[in-house]
């Protein structure tokens, strides 16, 4: 019998997305804005993470899900803020996909949180692909990193709806030119909004929570993916 | 690898989508790909073998389409192919553009599939003369 050709038109990630778009009308429905944090490792997202907890405890209901390969340091260190936080152990998957956030979330009330962080495992290629149902992507990148950064990563600096630059407090002791990373983000991604931010020192903190406090106030729009994420 | 998945991934569902039409084996997975899918093809191409093995699409073709990255530009008023993912400005005009119109597709457009055909025995071997369906 000879073969015979058969249309699909499927995105590979098509199971992904359904269960992305799945999570995105659940958050919506609990009333939480949920928050991706992408970065290479060691760009500072669990340290800014902690910062934020800490910032937002006692005015807001804030948790974490934190994504890692091994270990639960991050989550413990996370956890100390008195916020709720779960670890995610992927073994060897190099990124969180829907189903890892919508299994980590089983038993949690959604409705008794009002921002929901996702700390995406340390890796700027393969989280770009996988929808989260997050309702912000937030791409980190530190001083310490090269101001071309965004240049070497252009498709997750694609995705994202927010670019945050961390360790700040640092800038000056690398020698580190503000505005050619500015310029790079922007060669990549016309527009995107650039916070500049140090966890220790605290510069930028309060622009960076107005932001995630924004979201809360209907900054958002739950029906579609932020800017970036397909759905082929 | 990530691409290793991914591989894996188009080969699942394509042994599914064969199985459900009737077929048995997979003989050519047509794929679309743009530059912003985060799958490079390369990779992709070298993860093949190995997420095919023992599976219905096992020695399947992996025909790749290049989908080009176009954006539209709102000055313009006309879409633009843009020759790299790592400078969005139009190149006609030189503005930004962030407006994607294709590029980003990670999709499996077709499948070519086949049933089992059956041999007839050559040469002389005892027992069995078997004849197709």
């Amino acid at each position: 019998m000879p073969a015979r050709i058969v249309e699909v038109r499927e995105g590979v990630l098509k199971k992904n997305d359904l269960l992305a778009r799945e999570l995105r009308a659940r958050f919506g429905a609990a009333g939480v804005a949920v928050v991706n944090l992408v970065s290479s490792p060691g760009s500072g997202k669990t340290a800014l993470l902690e910062r934020t907890l800490s910032a937002l405890s006692g005015r807001f209901r804030a948790g974490a899900l934190v994504g890692d390969l091994a270990t639960d340091n991050d989550a413990r260190r996370l956890a100390a803020t008195g916020a709720p936080v779960r670890q995610i152990t992927t073994g060897t998957v190099c990124h969180l996909d829907a189903e890892m956030v919508g299994r980590a979330l089983d038993g949690w009330d959604l409705a008794g949180l009002d921002l929901l962080f996702l700390e995406n495992v340390g890796n700027l290629v393969c989280p770009s692909s996988y929808d989260l149902g997050e309702s912000l992507r937030a791409v980190l990148f530190s001083v310490t990193e090269g101001e071309d950064k965004p240049l070497k990563y252009p498709t997750i600096y694609n995705s994202a709806d927010l670019a945050v630059l961390t360790k700040v407090d640092l800038a000056e002791a690398v020698g580190f030119d503000r505005a050619a990373a500015r310029e790079a983000v922007d060669r990549v991604r016309p527009g995107l909004e650039i916070l500049e931010t140090s966890a220790r020192t605290g510069e930028g903190i309060d622009a960076w929570l107005d932001r995630l406090t924004g979201l809360l106030a209907g900054g958002r729009d739950e029906e579609r993916p932020a800017a970036g994420r397909a759905s082929a | 690898m990530h691409e290793l998945s991914i591989a894996m991934s188009l080969v699942e569902r394509a042994s599914e989508e064969a199985e459900r039409r009737g077929g048995c084996r997979v003989e050519a997975v047509y794929l679309r790909l743009g530059p912003l899918s985060g799958v490079v093809e390369d990779a992709l191409r070298f993860s093949w073998d190995l997420a095919t093995e023992g599976t219905p699409a096992a020695g399947a073709r992996l025909e790749i389409e290049r989908v080009p990255l176009v954006v539209r530009c709102p000055r313009c008023a006309a879409e633009r192919e843009l020759p790299s993912v790592q400078l969005f400005r139009c190149p006609a005009c030189g503005g930004p553009v962030d407006e994607v119109v294709s590029g980003r597709e990670l999709e499996l457009r077709a499948l070519e599939i086949s049933d089992p055909i059956t041999h007839r025995e050559e040469g002389s071997v005892a027992g069995e003369d078997r004849r197709g369906p």
